[in-house]
């Protein structure tokens, strides 16, 4: 029984550690020099050099870094903006027709992009917004609000009513109901809530293909620069992959607890 | 919308309780909503009747000035369009095989998670990973350290000497998705697994329902629907998979690995046919249509919307 559970236990490891190897050797590309990476067997072992980073930064790394990051920051806050006060009225203090408004917000996360992606592209081009950040701040903050209502609706629900009551009861007004009895149960929901919509910010790659170039372009942009240039050159692609995937991969550990509840839109805690 | 109606509520937590005395104003209550209902339309609402809009017209960007009503023409053409039929299958069948065999592995995984052994939060960690890194960066490097026919990991382990992306595109872009999205159905299925009662299994035992006994009389029937939102929600992401053809196949070889959302794109931004594109989006809508109804109905019905699963 007892080997039984050893046994198991090192399977289950074996498992986990190959189902993450491609990840475990972009790590190791990243250190690589490109000689080393295309090696006839495959090399474990080499001297690791950082000169492949560099060279990701020396290609003009930077600005898609600072646009994902601004596109990913402005996104997030506005759907908070926008979702913490829905998923209170659609849950504390419920509207008539909940139901219905939830499923509204559901289904229009279940379009398919692709179906938009021409009028949008039109529209951005007579607004001047083509390869601007703030389409793109527009459209993930409208791509990531039905699942924050959702998720973060869940969270809401879970406010004590009989709190919610004796605030009233003592006269609190709204503002003063919402800042000291609903915000500090709900805070650690909105925060899991915010790293979710950060993850799906980050990641998003068909409109910031179709809708960035140069100048907006967010980190997939400059990932998919890849493909264009001559050759492929792993080991910095490795690195430029590494670096890319880096904040969502420490944001999703710190949030794993949460990114089933975030997945789900709240239906599984 | 007739399908998102849910059962009467029962008293507590729904959401048609009714409204407290002191907030009686309909409009002062909706107020906190409009913001973010009214940015919702406009931005995913209006873009989408404008292309129901286009799929009537006759326009190509390359020809300024042509475009002019055409009735139903782009939809006839697009189903006479066999490029068109090869993407819908290929639509279905990576969506098919990418939801039910990431389900599989995910179970799998899901049941040796379930269990206390040393390192299960690392190795929950590591199981998370391919899901975090971005999708982009994992489809090339699968395109690359993996698939490449010449310094490819793949063809060093198994010693063969394959061009996996033209041999196999399809299968080869499935795999990578397959990859992206097993940690998805391992964390859902998984959180279905605990929320098992401990009791019930262990009276069980007590019984002396073997482990696959209760397995299968036990977990499966519990688990089933967190299987079904799952598979739901897996298929609304999958079916819009886009990054891996992009950056993989270019939908290449020919049209082998070429999905709906991949053509459109091809046809709107390198054909710079807006009316057959938007008529093919209009499709790919109703057909999500049919597949959402049921998620909808799914999330309403069997998971108890005013509060998580039951």
């Amino acid at each position: 029984m007892r080997l039984g559970r050893i046994s198991l236990t090192a399977f289950t490891w074996l498992v986990a550690i190959l189902f993450v190897f491609p990840v475990i050797w972009m790590v190791l590309t990243s250190f690589k020099t490109e000689a080393d990476a295309y090696t006839d067997p495959p090399k474990l072992f080499f001297t690791p050099t950082l000169e492949q980073f560099a060279g990701v930064f020396e290609r003009g790394f930077l600005p898609y870094l600072a646009n994902s990051g601004f596109v990913t920051l402005i996104s997030t806050l506005a759907v908070l903006l926008l979702a913490i006060p829905a998923s209170y009225a659609l849950s504390i203090s419920p509207v008539k027709g909940t139901s219905n408004v939830l499923g509204f917000f559901l289904s229009t996360k279940m379009l398919p992009i692709v179906a938009a992606i021409i009028p949008l592209y039109v529209i951005s081009q007579n607004l001047q917004l083509l390869d601007n950040v703030w389409a793109l701040i527009i459209l993930y903050t409208a791509m990531n609000l039905p699942l924050a209502i959702w998720m973060m609706r869940s969270f809401f629900l879970e406010v004590p009513k009989e709190m919610i009551e004796a605030a009233r009861v003592d006269g609190a007004k709204l503002p003063t109901l919402l800042y000291r009895v609903v915000l500090p149960v709900v805070a650690p929901g909105i925060a899991a809530t915010a790293l979710i919509c950060v993850i799906f910010s980050w990641t998003e790659f068909f409109y910031a293909v179709n809708l960035s170039a140069a100048r907006a372009g967010t980190v997939p942009v400059f990932l998919s620069g890849f493909i264009t240039s001559e050759g492929l050159y792993w080991a910095q692609l490795s690195a430029a992959a590494l670096l890319a995937s880096l904040p969502v991969m420490i944001i999703g550990w710190i949030a794993q607890n949460h990114l089933v509840r975030g997945l789900s839109m709240g239906a599984v805690k | 919308m007739t399908t998102t109606e849910v059962a009467p509520a029962p008293a507590g937590r729904g959401a048609e309780q009714p409204a407290p005395r002191r907030h009686a104003s309909p409009w002062k209550r909706r107020a906190p909503l409009l913001p973010a209902l009214i940015f919702t339309i406009a931005v995913t609402q209006i873009p989408f009747l404008v292309t129901v809009f286009y799929s009537f017209q006759s326009w190509n960007l390359v020809r300024p000035g042509s475009q002019y009503f055409v009735g139903f023409q782009n939809y006839i053409d697009v189903f006479a369009d066999s490029t068109f039929r090869t993407a819908m299958l290929n639509t279905v069948v990576l969506t098919v095989v990418c939801v039910f065999v990431s389900m599989v592995l995910g179970l799998g995984l899901a049941l040796l998670l379930d269990r206390k052994f040393t390192g299960r939060s690392v190795v929950r960690t590591l199981i998370i990973t391919p899901f975090l890194i971005l999708p982009a960066a994992g489809a090339l490097l699968w395109k690359t350290a993996m698939f490449d026919p010449v310094h490819g990991l793949l063809n060093f382990v198994f010693g063969t000497d394959i061009d996996w992306l033209s041999a196999y595109p399809l299968g080869s872009v499935m795999t990578q998705v397959i990859w992206q999205w097993t940690p998805f159905m391992t964390l859902l299925i998984l959180a279905g697994l605990q929320a098992q009662s401990k009791e019930v299994l262990e009276a069980a035992q007590v019984d002396g329902a073997g482990r696959w006994r209760t397995f299968a009389s036990i977990t499966l029937p519990q688990l089933s629907r967190y299987l079904q939102l799952a598979a739901l929600l897996g298929a609304i992401y999958i079916v819009n998979s886009f990054d891996a053809i992009y950056l993989m196949t270019q939908g290449g070889p020919g049209t082998a690995s070429t999905n709906l959302p991949f053509y459109i794109y091809q046809r709107a931004f390198e054909g710079f046919d807006v009316g057959q594109s938007s008529a093919m989006g209009v499709i790919v809508v109703i057909l999500t249509l049919i597949v959402a109804t049921f998620t909808l109905r799914l999330m309403f019905r069997t998971f108890d919307v005013s509060g998580g699963v039951k």
